[in-house]
Protein backbone atom coordinates (compact mmCIF):
# COMPACT_ATOMS: atom_id res chain seq x y z
CA UNK A 1 0.00 0.00 0.00
CA UNK A 2 1.33 3.40 -0.81
CA UNK A 3 1.71 5.54 2.41
CA UNK A 4 -0.92 8.23 2.39
CA UNK A 5 1.16 10.98 4.41
CA UNK A 6 2.90 11.62 0.26
CA UNK A 7 -0.28 12.54 -1.28
CA UNK A 8 -1.65 16.18 -0.78
CA UNK A 9 -4.06 15.98 1.93
CA UNK A 10 -7.16 16.93 0.30
CA UNK A 11 -6.94 14.41 -1.37
CA UNK A 12 -5.88 11.89 1.01
CA UNK A 13 -8.88 12.87 2.68
CA UNK A 14 -11.18 12.67 0.00
CA UNK A 15 -10.34 9.06 -0.81
CA UNK A 16 -10.87 8.62 2.78
CA UNK A 17 -14.21 9.16 2.81
CA UNK A 18 -14.82 7.95 -0.47
CA UNK A 19 -13.37 4.71 0.70
CA UNK A 20 -16.06 4.12 3.54
CA UNK A 21 -18.63 5.48 2.05
CA UNK A 22 -18.42 2.69 -0.32
CA UNK A 23 -17.73 0.43 2.52
CA UNK A 24 -20.92 1.51 4.16
CA UNK A 25 -22.67 0.90 1.17
CA UNK A 26 -21.56 -2.66 0.86
CA UNK A 27 -22.13 -3.33 4.37
CA UNK A 28 -26.11 -2.33 3.94
CA UNK A 29 -26.10 -4.16 0.60
CA UNK A 30 -24.83 -7.42 2.21
CA UNK A 31 -27.44 -6.42 5.38
CA UNK A 32 -29.85 -6.34 2.91
CA UNK A 33 -29.26 -9.71 0.83
CA UNK A 34 -28.88 -11.35 4.47
CA UNK A 35 -32.33 -10.45 5.45
CA UNK A 36 -33.75 -11.56 1.19
CA UNK A 37 -31.46 -14.83 1.99
CA UNK A 38 -32.95 -15.84 5.49
CA UNK A 39 -36.59 -15.19 4.10
CA UNK A 40 -35.70 -17.84 1.20
CA UNK A 41 -34.22 -20.24 3.53
CA UNK A 42 -37.19 -20.08 5.53
CA UNK A 43 -39.48 -20.84 3.33
CA UNK A 44 -38.09 -22.57 0.44
CA UNK A 45 -35.43 -24.37 2.88
CA UNK A 46 -36.54 -27.76 2.81
CA UNK A 47 -36.75 -27.92 -0.78
CA UNK A 48 -33.25 -27.20 -1.17
CA UNK A 49 -32.07 -29.47 1.49
CA UNK A 50 -31.44 -27.17 4.06
CA UNK A 51 -34.67 -27.45 6.74
CA UNK A 52 -34.51 -24.87 9.20
CA UNK A 53 -35.28 -26.51 12.77
CA UNK A 54 -38.03 -25.07 14.91
CA UNK A 55 -35.55 -26.71 17.90
CA UNK A 56 -32.86 -23.97 17.13
CA UNK A 57 -35.66 -21.02 16.66
CA UNK A 58 -37.31 -22.91 20.56
CA UNK A 59 -33.48 -22.26 21.49
CA UNK A 60 -32.91 -18.87 20.50
CA UNK A 61 -36.29 -17.92 21.88
CA UNK A 62 -35.21 -18.58 24.94
CA UNK A 63 -32.11 -17.27 24.91
CA UNK A 64 -33.16 -13.38 23.05
CA UNK A 65 -36.73 -13.78 24.88
CA UNK A 66 -37.54 -15.82 27.74
CA UNK A 67 -34.52 -14.84 29.78
CA UNK A 68 -34.75 -11.30 29.18
CA UNK A 69 -37.78 -11.21 30.84
CA UNK A 70 -36.50 -10.11 33.97
CA UNK A 71 -34.30 -7.18 33.29
CA UNK A 72 -36.90 -6.15 30.94
CA UNK A 73 -39.19 -6.28 33.66
CA UNK A 74 -37.19 -4.08 36.18
CA UNK A 75 -36.22 -1.38 33.07
CA UNK A 76 -39.91 -1.34 32.16
CA UNK A 77 -41.23 -0.73 35.57
CA UNK A 78 -38.74 2.08 35.93
CA UNK A 79 -39.36 3.62 32.83
CA UNK A 80 -43.49 3.61 34.28
CA UNK A 81 -42.06 5.19 37.36
CA UNK A 82 -40.05 7.94 35.92
CA UNK A 83 -42.91 8.86 33.62
CA UNK A 84 -45.70 9.32 36.41
CA UNK A 85 -42.97 11.22 38.64
CA UNK A 86 -42.23 13.88 35.74
CA UNK A 87 -45.54 13.76 34.59
CA UNK A 88 -47.04 15.01 37.77
CA UNK A 89 -44.39 17.19 38.32
CA UNK A 90 -44.79 18.64 34.70
CA UNK A 91 -48.74 18.88 35.11
CA UNK A 92 -48.43 20.44 38.64
CA UNK A 93 -47.37 23.92 37.24
CA UNK A 94 -51.14 23.79 35.76
CA UNK A 95 -52.54 21.81 38.17
CA UNK A 96 -53.80 19.19 36.12
CA UNK A 97 -51.66 16.32 37.25
CA UNK A 98 -54.83 14.22 37.61
CA UNK A 99 -54.55 14.09 33.03
CA UNK A 100 -51.13 12.24 34.02
CA UNK A 101 -52.86 9.20 32.73
CA UNK A 102 -53.17 10.79 29.32
CA UNK A 103 -49.51 11.60 29.03
CA UNK A 104 -48.38 7.98 30.80
CA UNK A 105 -49.87 5.77 28.57
CA UNK A 106 -49.31 6.93 25.39
CA UNK A 107 -45.64 7.52 25.75
CA UNK A 108 -45.11 3.99 27.22
CA UNK A 109 -47.07 2.27 24.26
CA UNK A 110 -46.02 4.25 21.61
CA UNK A 111 -42.48 5.23 22.36
CA UNK A 112 -40.68 4.12 25.30
CA UNK A 113 -42.14 0.02 25.83
CA UNK A 114 -40.79 -0.86 22.13
CA UNK A 115 -37.63 1.64 22.66
CA UNK A 116 -36.04 0.04 25.87
CA UNK A 117 -36.88 -3.22 24.69
CA UNK A 118 -35.04 -2.54 21.58
CA UNK A 119 -32.04 -0.92 22.92
CA UNK A 120 -32.22 -4.48 25.72
CA UNK A 121 -32.15 -6.58 23.28
CA UNK A 122 -29.47 -5.14 21.33
CA UNK A 123 -27.18 -4.88 23.55
CA UNK A 124 -27.71 -8.69 24.86
CA UNK A 125 -28.81 -10.80 21.95
CA UNK A 126 -27.25 -8.41 18.87
CA UNK A 127 -24.03 -8.44 20.83
CA UNK A 128 -24.21 -12.03 21.58
CA UNK A 129 -25.10 -12.48 17.75
CA UNK A 130 -22.14 -10.71 16.22
CA UNK A 131 -20.11 -12.29 18.89
CA UNK A 132 -21.04 -15.68 18.30
CA UNK A 133 -20.68 -15.58 14.31
CA UNK A 134 -17.64 -13.42 14.64
CA UNK A 135 -15.73 -16.13 16.90
CA UNK A 136 -17.33 -18.68 14.69
CA UNK A 137 -15.63 -17.22 11.31
CA UNK A 138 -12.17 -16.84 13.27
CA UNK A 139 -12.38 -20.68 14.54
CA UNK A 140 -13.42 -21.83 10.67
CA UNK A 141 -16.23 -23.14 11.84
CA UNK A 142 -18.46 -21.36 9.46
CA UNK A 143 -16.19 -22.88 6.71
CA UNK A 144 -17.20 -26.30 8.70
CA UNK A 145 -20.49 -25.39 8.29
CA UNK A 146 -19.93 -25.12 4.05
CA UNK A 147 -18.23 -28.25 4.02
CA UNK A 148 -21.01 -30.67 6.01
CA UNK A 149 -23.52 -29.43 3.62
CA UNK A 150 -25.23 -26.36 5.88
CA UNK A 151 -25.83 -22.94 4.70
CA UNK A 152 -24.53 -21.01 7.76
CA UNK A 153 -27.45 -18.51 7.17
CA UNK A 154 -29.66 -20.63 7.09
CA UNK A 155 -28.41 -22.61 10.29
CA UNK A 156 -26.86 -19.36 11.99
CA UNK A 157 -29.27 -16.89 11.10
CA UNK A 158 -32.30 -17.60 10.30
CA UNK A 159 -33.18 -18.75 14.04
CA UNK A 160 -32.01 -15.88 15.18
CA UNK A 161 -33.80 -13.49 13.10
CA UNK A 162 -37.31 -15.65 13.82
CA UNK A 163 -36.75 -15.51 17.31
CA UNK A 164 -36.11 -11.71 17.20
CA UNK A 165 -39.20 -11.30 15.09
CA UNK A 166 -41.41 -13.10 17.72
CA UNK A 167 -39.91 -12.12 20.50
CA UNK A 168 -38.83 -8.37 20.29
CA UNK A 169 -42.88 -7.59 19.80
CA UNK A 170 -43.55 -9.70 22.06
CA UNK A 171 -41.42 -8.40 24.89
CA UNK A 172 -42.53 -4.85 23.56
CA UNK A 173 -46.11 -5.89 24.52
CA UNK A 174 -44.92 -7.23 28.08
CA UNK A 175 -43.20 -4.03 28.73
CA UNK A 176 -46.23 -2.30 27.90
CA UNK A 177 -48.31 -4.03 30.28
CA UNK A 178 -45.47 -3.89 33.02
CA UNK A 179 -44.87 -0.33 32.26
CA UNK A 180 -48.36 0.50 32.50
CA UNK A 181 -48.58 -1.26 35.68
CA UNK A 182 -46.10 0.89 37.81
CA UNK A 183 -46.73 4.33 36.47
CA UNK A 184 -50.34 3.27 38.03
CA UNK A 185 -48.75 2.44 41.40
CA UNK A 186 -46.81 5.56 41.59
CA UNK A 187 -50.26 7.25 40.61
CA UNK A 188 -51.96 6.06 43.13
CA UNK A 189 -49.67 6.36 45.90
CA UNK A 190 -48.81 9.81 44.96
CA UNK A 191 -52.36 11.30 43.76
CA UNK A 192 -54.44 8.77 45.55
CA UNK A 193 -56.35 7.65 42.10
CA UNK A 194 -57.17 3.91 42.65
CA UNK A 195 -55.61 1.95 40.28
CA UNK A 196 -58.63 0.12 38.97
CA UNK A 197 -60.03 3.95 37.34
CA UNK A 198 -56.05 4.09 36.20
CA UNK A 199 -56.41 0.97 34.31
CA UNK A 200 -60.29 1.86 33.15
CA UNK A 201 -58.58 5.51 32.19
CA UNK A 202 -55.95 3.57 29.74
CA UNK A 203 -57.50 1.39 28.35
CA UNK A 204 -60.31 4.24 27.34
CA UNK A 205 -57.30 6.23 26.44
CA UNK A 206 -55.41 3.84 24.25
CA UNK A 207 -56.63 2.56 20.87
CA UNK A 208 -55.58 -0.26 18.79
CA UNK A 209 -53.32 1.95 16.53
CA UNK A 210 -51.50 2.69 19.65
CA UNK A 211 -50.75 -0.79 20.59
CA UNK A 212 -49.90 -1.27 17.45
CA UNK A 213 -48.02 2.02 16.43
CA UNK A 214 -45.89 0.54 19.26
CA UNK A 215 -45.76 -2.92 18.04
CA UNK A 216 -44.75 -2.06 14.62
CA UNK A 217 -41.60 -0.56 15.44
CA UNK A 218 -40.67 -3.38 17.39
CA UNK A 219 -40.67 -5.39 14.15
CA UNK A 220 -38.46 -3.42 12.32
CA UNK A 221 -36.27 -2.89 15.27
CA UNK A 222 -35.89 -6.88 15.75
CA UNK A 223 -35.48 -7.45 11.93
CA UNK A 224 -32.67 -4.04 12.59
CA UNK A 225 -30.61 -5.75 15.34
CA UNK A 226 -30.76 -9.51 13.84
CA UNK A 227 -28.96 -7.96 10.45
CA UNK A 228 -26.69 -5.49 12.13
CA UNK A 229 -25.29 -8.20 14.62
CA UNK A 230 -24.75 -10.72 11.57
CA UNK A 231 -23.68 -8.00 9.34
CA UNK A 232 -20.77 -7.00 12.05
CA UNK A 233 -20.26 -10.53 12.92
CA UNK A 234 -19.68 -12.12 9.35
CA UNK A 235 -17.49 -9.32 8.63
CA UNK A 236 -14.48 -9.51 11.54
CA UNK A 237 -11.24 -9.66 10.93
CA UNK A 238 -8.18 -10.35 12.96
CA UNK A 239 -8.53 -12.72 15.57
CA UNK A 240 -10.09 -11.83 19.04
CA UNK A 241 -9.64 -8.15 18.69
CA UNK A 242 -11.75 -8.77 15.57
CA UNK A 243 -14.68 -9.76 17.73
CA UNK A 244 -14.43 -7.14 20.28
CA UNK A 245 -14.30 -4.70 18.05
CA UNK A 246 -17.27 -6.11 16.07
CA UNK A 247 -19.37 -6.45 19.00
CA UNK A 248 -18.99 -3.46 20.18
CA UNK A 249 -19.52 -1.76 16.63
CA UNK A 250 -23.01 -3.88 16.56
CA UNK A 251 -24.11 -2.77 19.38
CA UNK A 252 -23.42 0.91 18.92
CA UNK A 253 -25.09 0.65 15.07
CA UNK A 254 -27.88 -1.52 16.48
CA UNK A 255 -28.71 1.44 19.26
CA UNK A 256 -28.18 3.99 16.91
CA UNK A 257 -30.37 2.38 14.39
CA UNK A 258 -33.05 1.25 16.45
CA UNK A 259 -33.02 5.38 18.07
CA UNK A 260 -33.20 6.84 14.20
CA UNK A 261 -35.68 4.39 13.11
CA UNK A 262 -38.39 5.32 15.97
CA UNK A 263 -38.41 8.96 15.02
CA UNK A 264 -38.62 8.03 11.04
CA UNK A 265 -41.52 5.89 11.91
CA UNK A 266 -43.14 8.32 14.35
CA UNK A 267 -42.70 11.20 11.55
CA UNK A 268 -44.16 8.90 8.53
CA UNK A 269 -46.80 7.14 10.70
CA UNK A 270 -48.59 10.29 12.40
CA UNK A 271 -48.39 12.55 9.16
CA UNK B 1 -25.24 -45.41 -1.42
CA UNK B 2 -25.23 -47.50 -3.97
CA UNK B 3 -21.93 -45.73 -5.38
CA UNK B 4 -19.49 -48.86 -4.10
CA UNK B 5 -20.85 -51.15 -6.75
CA UNK B 6 -20.24 -49.59 -9.18
CA UNK B 7 -16.49 -48.97 -9.68
CA UNK B 8 -14.75 -45.80 -8.52
CA UNK B 9 -13.34 -43.14 -10.85
CA UNK B 10 -9.72 -44.00 -10.42
CA UNK B 11 -9.04 -40.10 -10.20
CA UNK B 12 -11.00 -38.89 -7.27
CA UNK B 13 -10.26 -35.41 -7.60
CA UNK B 14 -9.07 -33.88 -11.20
CA UNK B 15 -7.71 -30.19 -10.97
CA UNK B 16 -6.65 -28.76 -14.67
CA UNK B 17 -5.02 -25.28 -14.85
CA UNK B 18 -6.69 -23.88 -11.82
CA UNK B 19 -5.95 -20.53 -11.40
CA UNK B 20 -6.92 -18.17 -8.31
CA UNK B 21 -6.88 -14.82 -7.12
CA UNK B 22 -7.15 -13.37 -3.99
CA UNK B 23 -8.40 -9.99 -5.08
CA UNK B 24 -6.04 -8.82 -7.54
CA UNK B 25 -2.99 -10.94 -6.44
CA UNK B 26 -2.74 -14.29 -8.71
CA UNK B 27 -2.00 -17.11 -5.73
CA UNK B 28 -2.33 -20.36 -7.43
CA UNK B 29 -1.04 -20.05 -10.80
CA UNK B 30 -2.51 -23.02 -12.97
CA UNK B 31 -2.04 -26.35 -11.22
CA UNK B 32 -3.29 -29.60 -12.49
CA UNK B 33 -2.89 -32.23 -10.44
CA UNK B 34 -5.08 -35.92 -9.69
CA UNK B 35 -5.63 -37.73 -6.45
CA UNK B 36 -6.00 -41.23 -7.00
CA UNK B 37 -8.66 -43.38 -5.13
CA UNK B 38 -7.38 -44.61 -1.67
CA UNK B 39 -4.06 -43.22 -1.75
CA UNK B 40 -2.67 -41.19 0.51
CA UNK B 41 -1.97 -37.95 -1.10
CA UNK B 42 0.19 -34.99 1.00
CA UNK B 43 0.49 -31.50 -0.27
CA UNK B 44 3.57 -29.49 0.80
CA UNK B 45 5.06 -26.39 0.68
CA UNK B 46 5.90 -23.79 2.37
CA UNK B 47 4.17 -20.94 4.45
CA UNK B 48 2.45 -18.74 1.49
CA UNK B 49 3.06 -21.21 -1.15
CA UNK B 50 -1.05 -21.86 -1.80
CA UNK B 51 -1.18 -24.99 -0.09
CA UNK B 52 -3.91 -23.73 2.12
CA UNK B 53 -5.31 -21.61 -0.83
CA UNK B 54 -5.46 -25.34 -2.62
CA UNK B 55 -7.22 -27.20 0.14
CA UNK B 56 -9.39 -24.75 0.33
CA UNK B 57 -10.38 -24.81 -3.61
CA UNK B 58 -10.59 -29.03 -3.52
CA UNK B 59 -13.20 -28.23 -0.60
CA UNK B 60 -14.60 -26.26 -3.13
CA UNK B 61 -15.04 -23.48 -0.25
CA UNK B 62 -13.50 -20.84 -2.99
CA UNK B 63 -14.19 -19.73 -6.68
CA UNK B 64 -11.82 -20.30 -9.05
CA UNK B 65 -11.11 -17.36 -11.77
CA UNK B 66 -10.42 -20.59 -14.49
CA UNK B 67 -9.87 -23.82 -14.57
CA UNK B 68 -11.58 -26.94 -14.22
CA UNK B 69 -12.03 -29.11 -10.61
CA UNK B 70 -13.65 -32.55 -10.52
CA UNK B 71 -14.34 -34.18 -7.63
CA UNK B 72 -15.55 -37.69 -7.35
CA UNK B 73 -16.40 -37.40 -11.63
CA UNK B 74 -18.54 -34.26 -11.25
CA UNK B 75 -17.50 -30.70 -12.46
CA UNK B 76 -17.82 -28.50 -8.93
CA UNK B 77 -18.86 -25.55 -11.90
CA UNK B 78 -21.60 -27.45 -13.41
CA UNK B 79 -23.57 -28.31 -9.95
CA UNK B 80 -26.88 -26.72 -8.44
CA UNK B 81 -27.18 -25.61 -4.54
CA UNK B 82 -28.39 -29.36 -3.69
CA UNK B 83 -26.18 -31.25 -5.84
CA UNK B 84 -23.04 -29.39 -4.15
CA UNK B 85 -24.81 -30.06 -0.81
CA UNK B 86 -24.65 -34.04 -1.58
CA UNK B 87 -21.15 -33.97 -3.03
CA UNK B 88 -20.02 -32.32 0.47
CA UNK B 89 -22.01 -35.33 2.38
CA UNK B 90 -18.71 -37.71 0.86
CA UNK B 91 -16.31 -35.07 1.83
CA UNK B 92 -14.79 -34.80 5.48
CA UNK B 93 -12.39 -32.26 6.77
CA UNK B 94 -10.63 -32.21 9.59
CA UNK B 95 -10.14 -28.36 9.79
CA UNK B 96 -6.59 -27.17 11.42
CA UNK B 97 -8.08 -25.73 14.53
CA UNK B 98 -10.49 -28.51 14.45
CA UNK B 99 -13.53 -26.13 14.01
CA UNK B 100 -15.51 -28.11 16.49
CA UNK B 101 -18.67 -26.08 17.54
CA UNK B 102 -18.11 -24.71 21.18
CA UNK B 103 -21.64 -23.93 21.91
CA UNK B 104 -22.29 -28.09 21.50
CA UNK B 105 -20.94 -31.21 23.12
CA UNK B 106 -18.25 -33.21 21.82
CA UNK B 107 -20.95 -36.01 20.90
CA UNK B 108 -23.50 -33.43 19.41
CA UNK B 109 -20.38 -32.56 17.10
CA UNK B 110 -20.06 -35.46 16.15
CA UNK B 111 -23.92 -35.93 15.33
CA UNK B 112 -24.25 -32.62 13.82
CA UNK B 113 -23.71 -34.19 10.33
CA UNK B 114 -26.20 -37.74 10.83
CA UNK B 115 -28.82 -34.69 12.52
CA UNK B 116 -28.72 -32.52 9.06
CA UNK B 117 -28.54 -34.95 6.53
CA UNK B 118 -30.13 -38.19 7.62
CA UNK B 119 -33.60 -39.44 8.98
CA UNK B 120 -32.11 -41.91 11.82
CA UNK B 121 -33.38 -41.54 15.40
CA UNK B 122 -31.46 -40.08 17.93
CA UNK B 123 -30.12 -43.34 19.67
CA UNK B 124 -28.77 -44.52 16.14
CA UNK B 125 -27.36 -41.26 15.55
CA UNK B 126 -25.94 -41.25 19.16
CA UNK B 127 -24.54 -44.97 18.69
CA UNK B 128 -22.87 -43.95 15.28
CA UNK B 129 -20.61 -40.73 16.85
CA UNK B 130 -19.67 -43.20 19.75
CA UNK B 131 -18.20 -45.49 17.51
CA UNK B 132 -16.78 -42.95 15.42
CA UNK B 133 -15.52 -41.55 18.59
CA UNK B 134 -14.20 -45.29 19.83
CA UNK B 135 -11.97 -45.45 16.31
CA UNK B 136 -10.24 -42.02 17.17
CA UNK B 137 -9.83 -43.30 20.66
CA UNK B 138 -12.14 -40.74 22.40
CA UNK B 139 -14.47 -43.05 23.83
CA UNK B 140 -16.50 -41.62 26.71
CA UNK B 141 -15.23 -38.39 26.31
CA UNK B 142 -19.27 -37.49 24.25
CA UNK B 143 -20.62 -35.40 26.98
CA UNK B 144 -17.85 -32.92 27.50
CA UNK B 145 -17.28 -29.78 25.83
CA UNK B 146 -14.67 -28.64 22.90
CA UNK B 147 -13.06 -26.08 25.74
CA UNK B 148 -12.60 -29.32 27.61
CA UNK B 149 -10.35 -30.93 25.55
CA UNK B 150 -6.36 -30.98 25.21
CA UNK B 151 -5.50 -29.70 21.51
CA UNK B 152 -4.43 -33.40 20.25
CA UNK B 153 -7.77 -34.51 21.35
CA UNK B 154 -9.64 -31.75 20.14
CA UNK B 155 -8.05 -32.82 16.37
CA UNK B 156 -8.88 -36.25 17.08
CA UNK B 157 -12.42 -35.45 17.93
CA UNK B 158 -12.28 -33.20 14.74
CA UNK B 159 -11.73 -36.22 12.56
CA UNK B 160 -14.11 -38.27 14.30
CA UNK B 161 -16.97 -35.78 12.74
CA UNK B 162 -15.08 -35.51 9.53
CA UNK B 163 -15.85 -39.39 9.02
CA UNK B 164 -19.08 -39.46 10.51
CA UNK B 165 -20.33 -39.92 7.46
CA UNK B 166 -18.02 -42.60 5.87
CA UNK B 167 -17.01 -39.79 3.29
CA UNK B 168 -15.07 -40.84 0.02
CA UNK B 169 -12.33 -38.20 0.86
CA UNK B 170 -11.06 -37.21 3.68
CA UNK B 171 -9.41 -33.54 3.81
CA UNK B 172 -6.90 -33.18 6.73
CA UNK B 173 -5.42 -29.58 6.81
CA UNK B 174 -2.31 -29.10 9.31
CA UNK B 175 -3.03 -31.93 11.67
CA UNK B 176 0.18 -31.94 13.51
CA UNK B 177 0.27 -28.33 13.28
CA UNK B 178 1.13 -27.10 17.16
CA UNK B 179 0.70 -30.24 18.74
CA UNK B 180 3.83 -32.18 20.23
CA UNK B 181 5.77 -34.75 18.14
CA UNK B 182 4.09 -37.60 19.89
CA UNK B 183 0.92 -36.63 20.01
CA UNK B 184 1.66 -35.52 16.37
CA UNK B 185 3.11 -39.06 15.71
CA UNK B 186 -0.64 -40.60 16.94
CA UNK B 187 -2.27 -38.29 14.77
CA UNK B 188 -0.04 -39.72 11.41
CA UNK B 189 -1.16 -43.34 12.78
CA UNK B 190 -4.69 -42.34 12.69
CA UNK B 191 -4.56 -41.30 9.33
CA UNK B 192 -3.18 -44.13 8.43
CA UNK B 193 -5.67 -46.43 9.89
CA UNK B 194 -8.57 -44.20 8.70
CA UNK B 195 -6.97 -45.20 5.36
CA UNK B 196 -7.04 -48.71 6.09
CA UNK B 197 -9.80 -49.45 8.06
CA UNK B 198 -12.42 -47.41 6.07
CA UNK B 199 -11.00 -47.09 2.79
CA UNK B 200 -10.92 -43.41 2.22
CA UNK B 201 -9.07 -40.82 0.13
CA UNK B 202 -6.78 -39.22 2.25
CA UNK B 203 -5.77 -35.30 1.21
CA UNK B 204 -3.04 -34.24 3.99
CA UNK B 205 -1.91 -30.53 3.70
CA UNK B 206 1.48 -30.07 5.64
CA UNK B 207 4.17 -28.54 5.99
CA UNK B 208 6.08 -31.17 8.64
CA UNK B 209 8.29 -33.58 6.03
CA UNK B 210 9.03 -36.33 8.60
CA UNK B 211 5.06 -36.57 8.93
CA UNK B 212 4.44 -36.11 5.08
CA UNK B 213 6.91 -39.47 4.23
CA UNK B 214 5.70 -41.09 6.63
CA UNK B 215 1.87 -41.49 5.50
CA UNK B 216 2.22 -40.20 1.95
CA UNK B 217 1.72 -42.24 -1.35
CA UNK B 218 2.10 -39.62 -2.99
CA UNK B 219 3.40 -36.20 -2.11
CA UNK B 220 2.60 -33.01 -4.01
CA UNK B 221 4.96 -29.56 -3.62
CA UNK B 222 3.94 -26.32 -4.13
CA UNK B 223 5.82 -23.36 -4.31
CA UNK B 224 4.86 -20.31 -5.19
CA UNK B 225 1.37 -21.28 -6.71
CA UNK B 226 3.36 -23.32 -9.10
CA UNK B 227 3.42 -26.95 -9.18
CA UNK B 228 7.32 -27.88 -8.11
CA UNK B 229 6.55 -31.68 -8.03
CA UNK B 230 4.29 -34.45 -7.94
CA UNK B 231 5.47 -38.09 -7.22
CA UNK B 232 6.03 -40.98 -4.16
CA UNK B 233 8.08 -39.66 -1.51
CA UNK B 234 11.03 -41.77 -2.58
CA UNK B 235 11.39 -39.85 -6.14
CA UNK B 236 11.01 -36.84 -4.27
CA UNK B 237 14.07 -37.72 -2.08
CA UNK B 238 15.91 -38.75 -5.38
CA UNK B 239 14.88 -35.22 -6.97
CA UNK B 240 17.71 -33.43 -8.21
CA UNK B 241 16.26 -30.14 -8.49
CA UNK B 242 17.82 -27.22 -6.29
CA UNK B 243 14.59 -25.69 -5.07
CA UNK B 244 13.57 -29.22 -3.69
CA UNK B 245 16.50 -30.12 -2.28
CA UNK B 246 16.63 -26.54 -0.37
CA UNK B 247 13.20 -27.67 0.71
CA UNK B 248 14.45 -30.87 2.19
CA UNK B 249 17.04 -29.64 4.03
CA UNK B 250 15.75 -27.10 5.32
CA UNK B 251 17.94 -24.33 3.46
CA UNK B 252 15.95 -20.72 2.71
CA UNK B 253 15.40 -19.66 0.17
CA UNK B 254 17.31 -16.00 -1.03
CA UNK B 255 15.13 -13.83 -3.35
CA UNK B 256 17.18 -12.52 -6.20
CA UNK B 257 16.52 -9.10 -6.45
CA UNK B 258 18.25 -6.46 -8.06
CA UNK B 259 19.92 -3.58 -5.96
CA UNK B 260 17.22 -0.91 -7.63
CA UNK B 261 13.86 -2.54 -7.39
CA UNK B 262 15.38 -3.25 -3.23
CA UNK B 263 16.17 0.35 -3.26
CA UNK B 264 12.80 1.29 -4.85
CA UNK B 265 10.88 -1.16 -2.24
CA UNK B 266 12.35 0.39 0.51
CA UNK B 267 11.31 4.03 -0.63
CA UNK B 268 7.89 2.58 -1.37
CA UNK B 269 8.35 4.55 -4.96
CA UNK B 270 7.21 1.23 -7.16
CA UNK B 271 4.05 -0.94 -5.83
CA UNK B 272 5.72 -3.43 -3.43
CA UNK B 273 6.81 -7.02 -4.58
CA UNK B 274 4.60 -8.77 -2.91
CA UNK B 275 6.55 -12.69 -2.18
CA UNK B 276 3.79 -15.35 -2.71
Amino acid sequence: MIPTDTRHPIKATTEKIGRAAVAGVEEIGLGAMMVLESFYWLIFGRREKQTVRLGAIAEQCMAIGIQAVPIIALLAATIGMMLAIQGIHTLRIFGAESRVTVGISFSVVREFAPLITGIVIAGRSGSALAARIGTMKINQEVDALYVMGINPVRFLVVPAMVAMLIMVPALTLFSDFVGLFFAGVYVNLDLGISLAAYMDQTIDLLSVDDLMHGLGKSVIFSILIAVIGVVNGASVQGGAEGVGKATTRAVVQSISAIIVTDMLFAFVVTR
Amino acid sequence: MNETVQTPPRNVIEVRDLVTHYGDRMILKGISMDVRADEIMVIMGGSGSGKSTLLRHLMALEHHTSGTMRILGEDIDELSGVELVELRQKLGVAFQGGALFSSMTVGENVMLPLFEHTELDRKTMEIMARMKLEVVELGGFETLMPSELSGGMIKRAAFARAIVMDPKILFCDEPSAGLDPVVASQLDDLILLLREALGMTVVVVTHELESAFKIADRITVLDRGEILFIGTPDELRADPSQRIQNLLNRVAEDDNMDADAYLNRLTGEEPAYRPL
